[in-house]
């Protein structure tokens, strides 16, 4: 066992593990962090967009140092069908301001820079150590962690769990369940490599302006599931994702989507002659506010993905995770400012200050959205996205035929495809998910 | 699917950095005659494509390629029909971007 006793063990050094060592570091905490990547950001896969107001709240003016890619002026929604997309885009000049709002970054190269904050700070970051259990008393209290190095022991008051979506640790002791097949989705994306002039030139954009582009549409066959395509200052980062439970239903493979995605003929010319440098895959927890678990116990918390919090209808994680390391943080250092025991009911406290952020009430707003989505995919991913193509060819077309013709064709492919019991039922349901 | 996707996933992991941990497999799968509609499914959703049928029909997994997103833990740990750890500390996949 190390015999030196820690403050704080953090494990992990994604978002949510970066933002709680920092916070407790600076408020002079002895903290421990662990990761097992060969440096903090090695293990780490996002889209990914950075929302500046979460770190803004941690590092001030972290815009004159970190690795940002491109700050978004674009967001594109698109709805596609095999041949098709009909588009939602809202471009802006205000989000060319002082202090933007949202930045695509890399991160690999973001943690790094991140982490090196958290060292700065005064906390111990070790890398290249996983940890294999959390070190529990007879009682069951978490006192520390069991690493995979010799006399791998390390104790301290408290550990703060942030150890990402797959959660093993939590699940090991019994702490959690594992996630589950419909709770997650499995996004795998690639890194295409492309001149900036080439990027700016075909997304549209002047210096370091980004536009990422969501997509939804018969590209997810039908599964719940999403494309991203995201502007970074000499890449694109390119992915798609669904969950779980509906590639083991389909068996589609990750990589057939992947490619058919790429193949698609609003997609191709955005990436025609890239070098791809890198493929990854990761889970996003998409269970929404009734997938969180139990947020802490006897000398435990639990941050970010390993708590499934994300919103999966706003497509935000990384500020989630950010904020609840932070909270959590804070919560721990005011159990021990007034020397109380790092007890379950003393560490409630950062439950009951998540409850009061964004954090939970997002989460809580959209809590029936993840049970509409996955139940009624073919409807919502398949379905509709052809509807609403066939609708606007109809629309657009010019060849002769009546518009009221037309009108009425368009109302009669929707009414027979969904009936209007269907219709209506969903637009309902939607409506109440979404209020 | 077809071949020719299957080909080109070996393709995808030939960008990516890896350390190898020769001979300490993070993944485990059961030993068994017949497999599980569960380790059939991670034929096809593993995204690296490291789970494969020997001639006998049986699922065998290697590890070197894999990319470590859990997807196998949550369709397969359940059941029992897969050991899943994190690799050893330093080794497995090493983004660049990520």
């Amino acid at each position: 066992m190390i015999e030196e006793r820690f403050d704080a063990i953090v494990v992990g050094a994604g978002m949510a593990g970066n933002a709680a060592a920092l916070t407790m570091a600076k408020r002079g905490m002895k903290v421990l962090q662990l990761e097992r990547g060969e440096y903090s950001g090695s293990k780490n896969v996002q889209g990914a967009i950075l929302y500046a107001d979460m770190l803004e709240k941690l590092i001030p003016d972290f815009r004159e140092e970190a690795p940002l890619e491109r700050h978004l002026v674009e967001q594109r929604f698109w709805m596609l069908d095999d041949k098709s997309h009909v588009g939602l885009h809202y471009k802006s000049d205000d989000f060319n301001e002082e202090k933007p709002n949202r930045y695509t970054i890399i991160r690999a190269q973001f943690d790094k820079w991140f982490s090196s904050k958290v060292k700065e700070a005064g906390a111990t970051v070790l890398c290249e150590t996983t940890v294999t259990e959390l070190a529990q008393d007879a009682y069951g209290k978490v006192i520390g962690v069991k690493t995979d190095r010799r006399d791998g022991e390390i104790h301290a008051d408290v550990v703060v769990l942030a150890e990402g979506v797959n959660g093993l640790l939590g699940t090991r002791a019994g702490l959690r369940e594992r996630p589950k097949p419909d709770s997650v989705a499995l996004a795998v994306k690639e890194m295409h490599f492309l001149p900036r002039e080439t990027i700016e030139a075909r997304f549209n954009l002047k210096g370091d302006e980004g536009a990422v582009i969501e997509a939804v549409g018969t590209i997810s066959r039908g599964m719940t599931g999403m494309g991203f395509i995201y502007s970074n200052k000499e890449c694109i980062s390119l992915g798609i994702g669904c969950l779980v439970s509906d590639f083991q239903k389909t068996g589609e493979t990750p990589y057939g989507l992947l490619e058919r995605f790429k193949q698609h003929p609003s997609v191709a010319p955005l990436i025609e002659g890239s070098e791809v440098k890198e493929y990854s895959a990761h889970l996003i927890p998409e269970g929404g506010y009734n997938a969180i678990p139990q947020l802490c116990g006897d000398g435990w918390v639990v941050v970010g993905d390993a708590a499934q919090l994300n919103n999966a209808i706003h497509r935000e994680g990384s500020n989630l995770a950010m904020t609840s390391g932070r909270i959590a943080a804070e919560a721990i250092f005011q159990v021990k400012s007034r020397r109380d025991p790092m007890t379950k009911e003393n560490l409630s406290l950062y439950k009951k200050m998540l409850e009061e952020s964004f954090v939970i009430k997002d989460l809580k707003k959209y809590k029936d959205m993840p049970a509409l989505l996955h139940n009624q995919s073919q409807n919502f991913f398949l379905t509709y996205p052809q509807l609403v193509s066939k609708a606007m060819q109809n629309f657009v077309r010019v060849d002769g035929t009546p518009k009221k013709e037309k009108e009425s064709s368009t109302l009669r492919s929707f009414v027979s495809a969904r009936s209007w019991t269907g219709l209506f039922g969903d637009a309902f349901r939607f409506a109440r998910a979404w209020r | 699917m077809s071949t020719d996707v299957a080909v080109r996933v070996e393709d995808k992991l030939f960008y990516n950095r890896y350390q190898v941990d020769p001979g300490r497999a993070h993944i485990k799968v059961r030993p068994h005659t017949t497999p599980t509609p569960q380790l059939k499914a991670l034929l096809k959703a593993c995204p690296a494509r490291c789970y494969e049928l020997n001639d006998k029909g049986q699922v065998e997994i290697t590890v070197d390629g894999c990319i470590e997103c859990g997807t196998c833990r949550v369709i397969g740990e359940a059941s029992g029909d897969i050991e899943w750890s994190y690799p050893r500390g330093g080794y497995g996949v090493l983004f660049k971007f990520g």
